[in-house]
């Protein structure tokens, strides 16, 4: 690990004050040690941001109010969570491990780094962690890597369960910065890699995420997070789906649906979502509403199954959903 | 307490940062301050440069202070510097959790906790769990079921399991003992007799 010097902030103002591109804000660590001790980031400063109080899960008529500083096993056990918002403390529980539950925060969650194992090993060209120097995965081993949202320059995956849902929920986020405070949308927060696969978001250097919105909505209350994996559990993604349906009867008068593990960012589905809409809750209209949910899906060599595997994630899911009723 | 006097270039010739790399660079020559040594202690000494921090925690009920490069992670400050090894350093990368300890009383992995972040904090390793000579209930129960083969996971997986139960309410079920324990990986496989041990354990401390 390369030297640095670490400073405990008191207030957002104490902890934004002369922050900059070598600045890291540690919270749970869970991310940043590990890239840390790999060298594949090296900040200068440490600003260990755990003492500030960006703390609270609450839920008025806007909607369901997370301080960035929640951990994720808090969120995921908060009874309004659990109640309105059940696809959130699925796709919670079903990230990580326990003690890493523990550690990691929302605010870090949204912005954990892919897991390529390109992206974490220093010795191999990787746009993302080096730009210009080349993308390995291309026709290297891609087999957990994205179809969606890809470019020339990087196919790396967006790991986060969490903010699956959260795309599917039109989720804000709330930024702190030495100039004032902005929301910006989830969907928006998180940019394409294009030819810059380097910058993952929106957030400046001397940004701090201090919490997230999710809107109240009668969507969310009914809702499912299926995650398909290598193994049972403590795994990423292959594929993942995050679905909300409203239903009138046996007619679905609103849909939410999000993918992960698929795109180079959470990818919601507005296509499938329109396809679902007014028409009954069946099979057929599963089936149907979701045979585009792909389309524009670049696959590599060993990834090919994904569009498939999507398709099939996202019917299994529709379906569990619609039987829980 | 100035660390640069005393940690030169190892015989081999390798560079300290080259050989010590983490968090490890003070292991020899700072000792462990506790009490009025400590509020003596000058200036913050640095290393490489690097303001060394000073951390006042609680480890297994007794207060410590000790200074440690903002690099050292949990698992090398109690391993290398305060001398409870019990406390096993497997993958380092946050995978395998043979690191687990309780911090506050929740099970965390001590591998990718700064040290740095746990003033006011109260630790608790493998070796604080036992009641003098009489083992903690699911000590006994690993014990009992043989939950373990070559048993470098064990920590680990005891000090997981006992979060998982006190801080966590336990596991109704065998398939959510295994859900639950799912980040401490055993390379024995050692699974079937550690979830029989979690199982009886929980009884005793529920």
């Amino acid at each position: 690990m390369r030297p640095y010097t670490y400073a405990q902030a008191r207030s957002v103002r104490e902890a934004l004050r002369g922050a900059g591109p070598d600045t890291a804000f540690l919270a749970g660590g869970t991310t940043l040690v590990d890239l840390m001790k790999l060298e594949v980031v090296t900040p200068e400063r440490v600003v260990d941001i755990n003492r500030l109080p960006l703390d609270g899960v609450t839920l008025d008529h806007k909607g369901l109010h997370i301080g960035a500083l929640e951990r994720m096993s808090d969120v995921a056990a908060h009874p309004a969570v659990r109640q309105h918002y059940p696809m959130i403390a699925q796709a919670l529980e079903l990230s990580a491990s326990a003690q890493l539950r523990n550690m990691a925060s929302i605010g870090g969650n949204l912005l954990q780094r892919t897991r390529c194992g390109y992206f974490r090993d220093v010795t191999t060209p990787c746009n993302k962690r080096e730009p210009g120097s080349g993308c390995s995965a291309l026709d290297g081993i891609n087999r957990g890597h994205a179809v969606l949202g890809t470019s020339d320059a990087c196919i790396a995956t967006h790991p986060s369960d969490l903010a699956v849902p959260l795309v599917a929920l039109s989720t804000t986020v709330h930024l702190a910065s030495p100039r004032g405070t902005r929301s910006v949308p989830l969907d928006t927060f998180y940019t394409l890699p294009g030819s810059t696969p380097d910058v993952e978001n929106v957030l400046r250097p001397d940004e701090l995420i201090t919490g997230i919105t999710v809107p109240r909505s009668p969507w969310a209350a009914r809702s499912l997070y299926l995650k398909v994996r290598d193994r049972q559990s403590y795994e990423f993604a292959l594929t993942s789906a995050a679905v909300a349906l409203e239903l009138q009867g046996r007619t679905i008068t609103n849909a939410r649906i999000a993918a992960g593990g698929v795109g180079t960012r959470p990818w919601r589905l507005t296509a499938v979502e329109r396809a679902l809409t007014g028409r009954p809750a069946t099979p057929a209209t599963f089936e149907a509403a979701v045979t585009h949910a792909a389309d524009g899906a670049q696959p590599r060599e060993h990834n090919a199954f994904k569009p498939a595997l999507l398709r099939r994630t996202l019917v299994r899911a529709l379906t569990e959903l619609q039987e829980s009723r | 307490m100035n660390q640069e006097h005393d940690a030169g270039p190892g015989r081999s010739g390798v560079s300290r940062r080259n050989f010590l790399g983490g968090g490890l660079v003070a292991a020899a020559v700072t000792p462990l301050l506790t009490g009025q040594a400590e509020a003596k202690a000058a200036a913050a000494p640095t290393v490489d440069g690097v303001a060394q921090v000073t951390v006042r925690a609680a480890v297994n009920g007794s207060p410590v202070t000790v200074r440690v490069d903002p690099r050292a992670t949990l698992l090398d400050t109690l391993r290398e510097r305060l001398d409870l090894k019990g406390t096993k350093k497997g993958c380092d990368r946050g995978q395998c959790g043979a690191c687990t300890v309780h911090v506050d009383g929740r099970r965390v992995l001590s591998c990718l906790t700064l040290a740095a972040t746990t003033t006011g904090r109260e630790v608790t390793t493998i070796e604080g769990l036992a009641d003098g000579d009489r083992l903690h209930p699911m000590q006994q129960a690993f014990v009992e079921h043989d939950g373990l083969q070559c048993g470098f996971c064990t920590p680990g997986q005891i000090m997981s399991a006992v979060a998982m139960v006190d801080d966590e309410g336990g596991a109704d079920s065998d398939d959510e003992i295994r859900e639950r324990m799912s980040g401490n990986i055993c390379r024995c496989s050692a699974y079937p007799r550690i979830v029989d041990a979690i199982r009886d354990a929980q009884q005793v401390m529920r």
